[in-house]
C-alpha cells in the first residue's frame, strides 16, 4: 500500500491507549494526506481528544506508532515533534504581550531578534491582529485570543496543525465566520490539519475527510458527502444529519416487515399534493418552520415520516402523496444495502 | 404619613448603625494601635511615668546605646544573615515538593500535606527540647547550622502549602502550550510556571522570613549563649536593661515586617495574575 503520508502527512498505526485503567483507544489506524484537513468527530468520551494528544505528544500510547512526515515520533515529547496545537482555551500566557506570545516558539529556536520580529509581524498580519501586537491577552476578545493562538501555532511552520475544539468557545455567528477563515487559511498555506470537534455541522463544512469516532474506534473515515450518502453504520447515520429509523425492510417504496433497520433521510422524502409515480397516500400532520426549510411530519399507512422541504411546502392537514427516494438498510448496525427509488 | 415615619426610622437606624460601627473601629484602632504607639513613644523618651500624660523628655540616647553595644550589633547582624539563608534553604527544599503536590497525584499525597501541620500542632517547646537532645549527639548545639535548622522547621508549611496553591493555579494548558512550542520541561517551569506562581511564592518567602526573623524559642534553646539573634537578645534585654531599650529593639524587629509586607502587597494585589486568568 502506497505510503501517501510519507511527505508531510500523518499516519497512526495500531494505537492503543489506557487511561485510569480503562482502554480509551483500541487499535486505531488513521492516515491523513499532506495538505488535507481532517476532523475527528464524535461525542464526549469517544477518545478524539486522547487521539489528538497522542499526535501532539502529550500522551504516549501503550502500543502503536505515530508517524509524522514519514518519521516515527512516538517516543518524542511535544517539544520535539513538528506539530503545533491550538488549545481549546487558547492557553495564551497572560504575563506576555501578543507579540511575546507568538515570538516565544522562535525565541526557543534561538532565532535572532530581527528575524523573530519579521516572522511574528508576518503571521500577525495573516490573522489580522497587527493592531494588537502589544496588547495583553486579557485586553483582547475571545475571537482575537483564538487568532493569537493560531498565529503562535503557524509561526512554528509546523508539518501538522492540531486544533482542539476551535469553535466551541465562540458564539454561533462568530463560529460560521471563523470556520470559514480557518478553512481558507488552511487551503492557502496547505498545512496538514487535524481538528477535534463534537459539532457535525462544523466538521461537515470544513473537512476534506471526517473520522467519525465512537468508544475509541473510528466507525467511518470518508468525505462529508460519502458519510452523508452512505453512512457505514447506524451510529454514523444518526450522528451525521437526521434519520427516520424503523425496523423492517423496504420494498416497492414502502416499509415492510423484515430483519433490517431501515433508515430514511428527511431530505430523501418527496411530497406532492398531486399523484406522483410511486407515491403513497399521505396526510400532513404538522409543519414546523426551521428558517430556510420546513420540517414536515407525514403520516402514511406504513410509517410516520419526517421530511425536510423548502419548496411547495404543504400546510398541516393537507392530503397528498409522498415518495421515499432513498433508503438505507442496516443489519447489526452495519450498512448492508442502499435502495434508490 | 406612615411612609414618612418609615423613612425616618430607616435613616435613624442607619445613623445609629453607622455610629456603632465608628465606635467599634475607634475601639479596635485603640486596642491594636495603642500598644504600638506606646512602644514607639517609649523608644524616644527619657522617661515617662504614670500618671503623667506627656513624657519627661525626648531623646535618641537609647538608639546610641544600641549602636554602641557590640553584642547588640552582633545579634542584629546574625538575624540579618541567618534569616535570608533560612528562606533560601526552605525554597530549595520545599519548592520542588510544592510543585509535586500541585501537579502529581502520588501515593500518600494527602497524608503528607496534612502531616506537615504535625510539627505546628505540638507545643513547640516540647518539640525543641526533643531536638536539643538530638543536637547534643550531632554537636549542633550553639552552631549557626543548628539555628538555621530550627528556624527552617517552621517555614516548611509556608514554603509548601502556599507555593503549591500558586503552582496549582497555573493552568496545565499553559504549560502544555509551552512544551508544544518547543520548550523543554525545565524551560516551561522557568518561563511559565515559576513566573506565574511567583506572587504566591513571594508570599511564602515573606512569611518564612518573618518566621525565621522572629523565631525565639528554638533559637534560644539551641543558640544561647554562643549565638544571639535579635529576638533571643530581646529576652535578655527585657530583664537587664530599661524598658526603653526593649522598645527600640521592638521597633527594629518590626521594620523588616513592614518593609516586606509593603513590597509583597504590590505583587499580591497586582492585577497581572488575576486578570490573566479570565482566559475565555
Amino acid at each position: 500500500m502506497a505510503n501517501t503520508a510519507g511527505e508531510g502527512g500523518l499516519q497512526l498505526v495500531g494505537l492503543r491507549k489506557i487511561l485510569g485503567g480503562r482502554v480509551i483507544i483500541d487499535n486505531l489506524d488513521l492516515t491523513v494526506n499532506k495538505g488535507e484537513m481532517v476532523s475527528l468527530l464524535g461525542p464526549s468520551g469517544c477518545g478524539k481528544t486522547t487521539t489528538l494528544r497522542m499526535i501532539a505528544g502529550f500522551l504516549i500510547p501503550e502500543s502503536g506508532r505515530v508517524m509524522l512526515d514519514g518519521k516515527d515520533v512516538t517516543a518524542l515529547g511535544p517539544e520535539k515533534r513538528p506539530s503545533a496545537m491550538v488549545f481549546q482555551n487558547y492557553a495564551l500566557w497572560p504575563h506576555m504581550t501578543v507579540f511575546k506570545n507568538v515570538a516565544y516558539p522562535l525565541k526557543i529556536r534561538k532565532m535572532n531578534k530581527q528575524e523573530i520580529e519579521r516572522r511574528v509581524h508576518d503571521v500577525l498580519s495573516v490573522v489580522n491582529l497587527m493592531h494588537h501586537v502589544n496588547s495583553r491577552p486579557s485586553q483582547i476578545s475571545g475571537g482575537e485570543q483564538q487568532r493569537v493562538a493560531l498565529a503562535r501555532a503557524l509561526v512554528q511552520e509546523p508539518d501538522i496543525l492540531l486544533l482542539d475544539e476551535p469553535l466551541s468557545n465562540l458564539d454561533a455567528k462568530l463560529r460560521v465566520k471563523v470556520r470559514e477563515e480557518i478553512r481558507e487559511l488552511q487551503r492557502r498555506l496547505g498545512i496538514t490539519t487535524v481538528i477535534v470537534t463534537h459539532d457535525q455541522d462544523e466538521a461537515l463544512s470544513i473537512s476534506d475527510r471526517i473520522a467519525v469516532m465512537r468508544a475509541g474506534k473510528i466507525e467511518q473515515f470518508s468525505t462529508p458527502q460519502e458519510l452523508y450518502d452512505a453512512p457505514a453504520t447506524e451510529y454514523v447515520a444518526n450522528f451525521i444529519g437526521s434519520l427516520n429509523s424503523y425496523p423492517g425492510s423496504f420494498n416497492d417504496g414502502k416499509l415492510t416487515s423484515g430483519e433490517f433497520q431501515v433508515g430514511i433521510r428527511p431530505e430523501d422524502v418527496l411530497f406532492s399534493e398531486k399523484q406522483i409515480p410511486g407515491g403513497v397516500a399521505t396526510k400532513v400532520d404538522r409543519v414546523v418552520s426551521r428558517g430556510h426549510f420546513f420540517e414536515v411530519y407525514l403520516n402514511r399507512d406504513d410509517m410516520k415520516l419526517r421530511a425536510f422541504l423548502s419548496t411547495d411546502v404543504p400546510e398541516a392537514g393537507a392530503i397528498g402523496y409522498s415518495k421515499v427516494v432513498k433508503a438505507l438498510l442496516y443489519k447489526d448496525g452495519n450498512l448492508v444495502k442502499i435502495i434508490k427509488n | 404619613m406612615a411612609r414618612e415615619i418609615n423613612k425616618l426610622n430607616l435613616q435613624a437606624s442607619s445613623l445609629i448603625t453607622r455610629i456603632f460601627i465608628l465606635l467599634f473601629i475607634i475601639f479596635m484602632a485603640t486596642f491594636i494601635l495603642g500598644p504600638l504607639f506606646w512602644l514607639a513613644a517609649r523608644a524616644f523618651v527619657t522617661s515617662w511615668t504614670f500618671p503623667n500624660l506627656l513624657p519627661d523628655g525626648l531623646t535618641l540616647d537609647w538608639w546610641r546605646v544600641i549602636t554602641g553595644d557590640e553584642s547588640l550589633k552582633k545579634a542584629i547582624r546574625n538575624s540579618l544573615i541567618i534569616s535570608p539563608i533560612v528562606v533560601l534553604a526552605a525554597s530549595v527544599i520545599c519548592l520542588p515538593a510544592a510543585y509535586a503536590f500541585a501537579r502529581y497525584k502520588f501515593i500518600g499525597r494527602k497524608t503528607f500535606l496534612i502531616g506537615m501541620f504535625a510539627a505546628n500542632a505540638f507545643p513547640k517547646i516540647g518539640l525543641f527540647a526533643a531536638i536539643a537532645t538530638l543536637y547534643y549527639t550531632l554537636n549542633l548545639m550553639g552552631t549557626v547550622l543548628g539555628v538555621i535548622i530550627i528556624q527552617l522547621l517552621g517555614t516548611i508549611i509556608f514554603m509548601t502549602w502556599i507555593p503549591a496553591a500558586a503552582f496549582a493555579a497555573v493552568p496545565q494548558s499553559l504549560e502544555d502550550a509551552a512544551r508544544d512550542a518547543g520548550a523543554s520541561k525545565f524551560r516551561v517551569f522557568r518561563d511559565i510556571t515559576l513566573r506565574l506562581a511567583m506572587p504566591g511564592i513571594l508570599v511564602g518567602m515573606v512569611m518564612s522570613f518573618l518566621h525565621a526573623f522572629d523565631e525565639a524559642q528554638g533559637t534560644y534553646l539551641v543558640g544561647v549563649p554562643t549565638i544571639y539573634t535579635m529576638p533571643t537578645l530581646m529576652y535578655a534585654l527585657v530583664l537587664n536593661y530599661p524598658a526603653q531599650i526593649a522598645a527600640v529593639f521592638s521597633i527594629l524587629l518590626t521594620i523588616p515586617s513592614i518593609i516586606l509586607i509593603g513590597i509583597a502587597r504590590k505583587h499580591i494585589l497586582g492585577g497581572q495574575l488575576a486578570e490573566g486568568f479570565q482566559i475565555k
